[in-house]
């Protein structure tokens, strides 16, 4: 048949349009390229003792695996059951009401059912179903029962690399399941058949190495501290000091690696630098403790706990007497929900007593960590500094509530506080999309890779679409946020789906209001921007 | 007999209706059911945007001639279907679908007495549609290019703080 003859509608019919309808069991993941990240270097794992080094890639027909890699699965599920009541619970508790079902952004950005938090646990409840439930093990499909295959092996990598263990699902669930935890726990049981990521397991490795992410060793950590104070001094006209591995400090301060080597992180290190100075903080950095960030909770509990320790441990060396730490996201989760039961209680330290106020941070008396949001808010609260809100004159500032500084710490109004004493303009996004509701950047928990951009981009899709909202209704040119993976992955967000975003830290925003004793005129901001009047 | 611009302003809605649920139905049928009920922008952005931009889109190709307008309508749509799970083809082809509505409303017009001025009108509101699909693949592979830029960016950052690493 000539194609003249076709009449337009039958042509149209050959465009496929729907698609097709079939059981999610029955359909098998395609890896494509922008939408999964590259699997760990042998070096890395190695390095961490994790099983099955190897080169190889998701998309390889054959992954390598160990031969018995299902019973190894099987056991390592059958000792987590029994090792955390939780697992079992939120196995067997799930009624599938579907409230967490649209809460997702992965699934909002996608439209892509095996992302509703309940479809994703339900990808390993059908297996439990199979192997540890009566009723699957004699009715199989019919009671949402499956075997574990190396197409449900390859299903779990695929979707479990697409929670980025933010919990916005859990805030909805009326059983409190929470899927983060879930994920946790496969990629837990897939390490153990050598089954992860690079991106997670090579910062890991590097942490463990040279104490960060980045692996910088101590000498370029001291570098890039010095480098920041010069640049402070010729903004500010002030050279600040900056104390590294200072035994005897009162506190000893912790931040994201990123801080000191990403843009725009690096202003907010300005920030610091600037306030501490400004109080006279008693303070100091440790090139060991250089990492705020804990991607070891991206692999596993044991790994999460290692590198939850080290802090510890280097507050003890450096005998403080208690921690402050910077603007991170998951560090805060580890610290507020497992150290106590990793590590903790931290009672070689002192309750933490900000030496400039007085006040007592009494929420963290069995973590002796302090979030610097809180102690730059009590600063404020008792007039202990001076902001001069006009240096922002330039921004038009909304705020991102990082997921974990949110829903797992509660830290909602003390970065808000703060913006609002440093900024004249300030503009919250919708409210469904903000506080406990808010939503994912897309790239965390170890998915900020540029392989896997496309899946970030429609990840990170709701919180843009709020974005985009209050830009074009505000102009809104600066997006606040208080964690080093939103500093990296939101500007290229803001790129692809907005433009014209600005993405920076909340004391990126104190350390430009910030007036200091003997200071020049300034007339940039920290990122060396004329301020609006000044100069030209 | 109706003329084709009275056909296309007198049943605006229900055509709107029909592309719009069309365009839906390339997602996933288990989603489906969120997608078109939920009518919250910001809950639901991808329901929002296929409901505002068909609606827009159509008030375009109807009343005005502003490109530039139908370029800001599609772009914000293409930008999403660039990342999501379709082929190209299946990104940019809701625009043709548009043509499949208008034939299933105006079925009757088609045949009916006067047919053959009105199949006229309506090749040459088609001819419209095709140009509308033309900008549509323009801005899908701008939306594709800008991917890469970003792609390409990052990568290059990251080898610089590599080799700044090496060196220190
Ligand atoms: S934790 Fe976040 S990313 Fe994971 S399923 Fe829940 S909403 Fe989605
Ligand atoms: S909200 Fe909780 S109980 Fe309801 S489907 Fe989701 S996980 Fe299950």
């Amino acid at each position: 048949m000539s194609e003249s003859k076709l009449k337009p509608e039958e042509l149209a019919e050959t465009i496929k349009y729907k698609t097709p309808n079939r059981n999610w069991m029955d359909q098998k993941v395609e890896m494509k390229p922008g939408r999964f990240s590259h699997s760990g270097v042998p070096k890395s794992v190695e390095y961490l003792q994790l099983p099955n080094p190897r080169k190889w890639q998701p998309t390889d027909p054959d992954w390598q695996l160990p031969e018995n890699w299902k019973e190894i699965i099987l056991e390592g599920l059958r000792d987590r059951l029994n090792r955390f009541r939780s697992l079992r619970v939120f196995m067997d508790i799930c009624v599938r009401c579907g409230a967490c079902a649209d809460k997702c952004h992965y699934f909002i950005g996608s439209g892509d059912p095996k992302n509703m938090p309940v479809m994703r646990a339900e990808l390993l409840r059908s297996v439990y179903r199979h192997d540890f439930t009566l009723a699957g093990k004699i009715l199989g499909k019919f009671a949402g029962a499956r075997e574990l295959t190396i197409d449900v092996l390859k299903e779990w990598f695929y979707y479990f690399y697409q929670c980025t263990q933010c919990r916005r699902c859990s805030v909805f669930c009326p059983y409190g399941i929470d899927t983060a935890e879930i994920t946790l726990l496969v990629r837990e049981l897939m390490n153990l058949v050598g089954v992860n990521i690079d991106w997670i397991v090579t910062p890991v490795a590097n942490s463990f190495r040279t104490g960060n992410h980045l692996g910088i060793q101590p000498h370029g950590f001291k570098d890039s501290i010095d480098f920041a104070v010069d640049e402070l001094e010729s903004i500010t006209g002030i050279k600040v000091e900056a104390p590294i591995n200072k035994k005897g400090a009162e506190i000893l301060f912790i931040t994201p690696s990123a801080d000191y080597f990403g843009t725009p992180h690096y202003y907010t290190l300005l920030g610091y630098l600037a306030l501490f100075h400004e109080i006279g903080l008693d303070y100091t950095w440790s090139t060991y403790a250089s990492e705020g960030g804990n991607f070891g909770s991206f692999i596993s509990h044991d790994l999460m706990k290692s590198l939850n320790a080290k802090m510890y441990a280097e507050a003890k060396r450096l005998g403080v007497k208690w921690i402050l730490g910077g603007e991170c996201g998951h560090m805060w989760r580890i610290v507020h929900q497992y150290m106590d039961t990793l590590n903790g209680p931290a009672d070689f330290l002192e309750e933490p007593v900000s030496p400039v106020t007085g006040t007592k941070f009494e929420n963290t008396t069995s973590t002796k960590m302090v979030h610097i949001c809180e102690f730059t808010a009590d600063l404020i609260k008792n007039g202990k500094i001076t902001l001069d809100k006009s240096r922002n004159d330039n921004w038009k500032v909304t705020f991102h509530d990082s997921c974990n500084p949110a829903r797992a710490l509660g830290l909602i109004e003390e970065p808000r506080y703060i913006i609002k004493n440093a900024c004249n303009h300030f503009y919250e996004m919708p409210e469904n999309t903000i506080k406990e509701q808010t939503f994912c950047c897309g790239s965390g928990a170890g998915l900020g890779t540029d392989e896997n951009l496309e899946m970030r981009m429609r990840g990170g899709m709701p919180r843009a679409n709020a974005v985009k909202y209050v830009k074009e209704k505000h102009g809104v040119n600066y997006l606040g946020c208080i964690c080093a993976i939103d500093k990296a992955t939101l500007p290229p967000l803001m790129e692809y789906w907005v433009g014209g975003v600005e993405v920076g830290g909340v004391h990126e925003l104190v350390g430009n209001a910030l007036v200091m004793k003997g200071e020049k005129e300034r007339t940039t901001n920290l990122r060396g921007e004329p301020l609006d009047g000044k100069m030209e | 007999m109706n003329t084709l611009p009275e056909i296309l302003a007198a049943r605006k809605n229900i055509i709107v209706d029909k592309w719009a649920e069309a365009i839906l139905s390339t997602y996933p049928h288990e989603s489906l059911k969120f997608l078109s009920s939920q009518k919250d922008r910001f809950a639901n952005p991808i329901g929002h945007a296929v409901r505002s931009s068909s609606e827009k889109l159509f008030d375009e190709l109807v009343h005005g001639n502003d490109v530039e307008k139908i370029r800001a309508s599609l772009d914000d749509f293409l930008r999403m279907r660039a990342v999501q799970d379709f082929a190209p083809s299946e990104a940019v082809g809701f625009v043709f679908m548009l043509k499949r509505v208008l034939r299933e409303i105006t079925a009757q017009e088609m045949t009916g007495k006067g047919q053959a001025s009105f199949q006229d009108e309506l090749l040459n509101f088609e001819s419209r549609i095709d140009s509308m699909a033309l900008v549509a693949i323009d801005l899908y592979m701008e939306a594709r290019e800008k991917l890469s830029r970003i792609r390409i960016d990052e990568v290059k950052a990251r080898s610089l703080l590599a080799l700044s690493e090496r060196q220190s």
